[in-house]
């Protein structure tokens, strides 16, 4: 076992200066990411190291880089773009919808779309308007894409690998507000594979269920509500498309009781699937309804009061309450 | 206050600098820009049978709409030369990027035509390898596809693909797109895109006046071709219904592109002679004369002239003919026997696995299959 500590943002650089020692197809591109390593400085040096065929600093625009791509990808390449932040996605949408996420399908399975989308999102840093959004259930709706976040360190260090490695078009989800918190990365072991959910704190009480950013948050509310004597499990999605519901179900049949956690408004918010599905196949094992707790169905506000609309840990625990007195 | 009126319809469809080789009576001229001494009347001999034969695909397709075999067709009828010309100046290296009215191009890179047929009759969305043919997949997403192209080009730039000057190695795109595509953001980007890498991508627009109905002047105020000047690269207007024209300046720009001068962008001027689509009313915007007009500029028949002047013999012509039956009875049943899809097939080719979720509901579909099926016997 081979350990080193990182910070979030740190590992996705070392994931991606992996990927791109072991495969020369794989190539970046994106906008400040070369000469800048991004404005998250994610890419750090990694132009440096592999010059600007390998790590392009494209034209401004995003349905230029992902339509761009996707030539690429014709060509035998494996692409990473970045969109500088969440809100900057939506220019690109018609390729993303239109073109990755259908053309494996059109072509009856003779073109394969190794492309990865990197995408920061949500919010939580006093970002300005457009730069703290959570846009990841327009894609996991849009069949023929995949989509995963990142919660960890060690995670994101695998995650990004296996998704480059993967045949498919991927949507990854990185927390941006997590880029900055260390933890100890095995670049020895993924651990699991890309594709699974994980349990990252076992308890009896309650299932919270999140993913991305909300996963330190959910941990924090579990810290708390053991204070109370309040047992709560909590499982990070990993992969939101497919998703890994197999240990969801399992952990709400012995809690019975699901909070379901995201920073996305709640209307056909990824809990809307999440509720229905458990609701399916756990409805006898239910002790109340499963509870959603979510940003607010209004455009992400100002960031003076983004705390106000960000599920908190005192919300999560107030809605493992409802839970619990229903 | 009503919006300000854009000219008429022609207004910028004049024949001023446009590079024409064959004019529509069939004399052929010479361009010092665009030599094409070594064109010689085997080679035409063999365009105008490509001409042919790209009409019969395209009038027998609209022919089998009519008799409710196709869903729809998108005719291609007046564009031929455009198509052929540009589609005959491609090397077998070189990549296309098609829409979906490129019908004469798909003939050109060896496509057959009975595979043009099944995304019309609505039994797949793509019938072809495009690694095979060098030519995607049929484009209805407006434009899309010169981004694809840009970074196919750019992916042979990458690859040293490019200013070898060896004919066999070096490789460029080509990307068609139609006059309307050109007010898309994506065609924007994927010129600037091609002008910042210097990438080797031809555009090859036909403007055939009209996007279904919008006439050319509500997109443009300036020729299509002089757009290019501005994203700094250079434009070419031809006379899109003259195959030796179209040929000519695309095999130029192919060439400049493969030896590493970047993207050109060429704006060939012709006329849409059928509808838009078989859905399509075209009485309803463009006039009779107008029509007319454009008739005396066939692509076919200035050809025909040219061949006749030559020498060509009447034996010619009626070996043109009969292949051009022969290809339209073929064609008619293919269409019958294209083979129906299954749905529960296509859940495989969602992804290049099957997750387990979708793999439940292809079961759920496969299930209400046989309880069809059982209903049926």
């Amino acid at each position: 076992m081979t350990t080193q500590t990182m910070s979030l943002g740190g590992a996705i650089n070392a994931g991606l200066r992996a990927a791109m020692e072991r495969d020369d197809r794989v190539v970046l591109m994106g906008e400040d990411i070369g000469r800048l390593g991004g404005v998250f400085r994610v890419t750090d040096a990694l132009q440096k190291d592999f010059g600007e065929n390998r790590v392009m600093d494209t034209p401004l625009g995003e349905s230029g880089i992902v339509g761009t791509a996707v030539g690429l990808v014709t060509r035998g390449y494996r692409p990473v773009v970045e969109i500088q932040f969440d809100g900057f996605v939506y220019p690109a949408y018609d390729q993303l919808v239109s073109q990755v996420a259908k053309l494996h399908f059109r072509s009856a399975g003779r073109i394969r779309v190794p492309l990865v989308v990197r995408i920061p999102f949500g919010g939580g840093i006093g970002a300005v308007e457009h730069h703290s959004e959570s846009p990841e259930a327009q894609f996991v709706m849009t069949a023929g894409l995949k989509v995963v976040s990142c919660a960890t360190p060690h995670d994101a260090y695998w995650m990004i690998q296996e998704a480059i490695e993967s045949d498919d078009p991927v949507i990854f989800m990185e927390p941006k507000r997590r880029y900055w918190e260390k933890g100890e990365v095995d670049t020895s072991d993924p651990g699991v594979d890309l594709w699974s959910s994980v349990v990252r704190r076992r308890g009896s009480d309650a299932t919270l269920i999140a993913y991305g950013p909300m996963v330190r948050t959910c941990l924090d509310a579990a810290t708390t509500a053991a204070d109370e004597g309040i047992e709560l499990e909590v499982i990070d999605l990993r992969s939101l498309s497919p998703l890994d519901l197999g240990p969801v179900f399992e952990s709400v049949r012995r809690t019975g009781r699901a909070v379901v956690v995201h920073e996305a408004q709640r209307t056909l918010g990824l809990g809307a699937e999440l509720s229905a599905r458990i609701s399916e196949e756990c409805f006898y094992s239910l002790e109340a309804p499963v509870q959603r707790v979510t940003g607010y169905d209004m455009p992400y506000p100002p960031s003076r009061v983004e705390n106000e609309f960000l599920p908190s840990v005192d919300r999560i625990l107030d809605a493992v309450d409802t839970a619990k007195e229903f | 206050m009503t919006l300000p009126m854009t000219p008429q319809p022609g207004a910028l469809a004049g024949e001023h600098e446009l590079v024409q080789l064959l004019s529509p009576d069939g004399t052929r001229r010479h361009d010092p820009r665009f030599p094409d001494d070594d064109v010689e009347r085997e080679q035409v001999e063999g365009w105008y049978r490509d001409l042919v034969l790209t009409r019969r695909i395209d009038t027998e397709a609209f022919a089998l709409q009519r008799h409710g075999e196709l869903g729809l067709w998108p005719p291609a009828l007046g564009q031929e030369a455009a198509q052929v010309g540009s589609g005959r100046a491609l090397r077998p290296q070189d990549f296309a990027f098609p829409t979906y009215r490129d019908h004469g191009v798909a003939y050109c890179r060896g496509v057959d035509p009975t595979q043009l047929l099944g995304l019309f009759r609505g039994t797949e969305l793509g019938s072809w390898d495009p690694q095979e043919h060098r030519y995607g997949l049929p484009q209805i997403i407006i434009g899309a596809q010169t981004l694809h192209a840009t970074g196919y080009a750019m992916g042979l730039l990458l690859d040293g693909a490019v200013g070898h000057g060896d004919p066999e190695r070096d490789a460029a795109t080509i990307a068609y797109l139609g006059d309307g595509a050109t007010s898309q953001g994506d065609v924007a980007e994927s010129f600037v895109w091609a002008a910042s890498y210097q990438a080797p991508v031809v555009f090859f627009c036909q403007n055939n006046q009209y996007a279904i109905s919008v006439p050319l002047e509500r997109q443009t105020r300036v020729p299509i071709a002089q757009r290019a000047a501005g994203f700094g690269f250079e434009g070419i207007r031809v006379d899109g219904n003259d195959v030796l024209a179209c040929h000519a300046v695309t095999r130029a720009a192919l060439q400049k592109a493969r030896d590493g001068g970047g993207p050109t962008l060429i704006e060939a001027v012709t006329y849409r002679m059928g509808a838009h689509t078989t859905s399509d009313d075209p009485t309803r915007y463009r006039t009779a004369d107008e029509t007319e007009q454009w008739k005396a500029k066939d692509p076919i028949a200035r050809v025909r002239a040219y061949l006749e002047a030559e020498g060509a013999t009447p034996d010619f012509f009626a070996s043109v003919e009969a292949e051009a039956d022969q290809l339209g009875a073929r064609l008619r049943e293919a269409c019958a026997q294209l083979p129906e899809p299954d749905l529960a097939d296509l859940f495989s080719s969602v992804h290049t696995d099957l997750p387990p979720e979708l793999a439940a509901q292809r079961d759920d579909a496969v299930a209400w299959q046989a309880l069809d099926e059982r209903g049926a016997a």
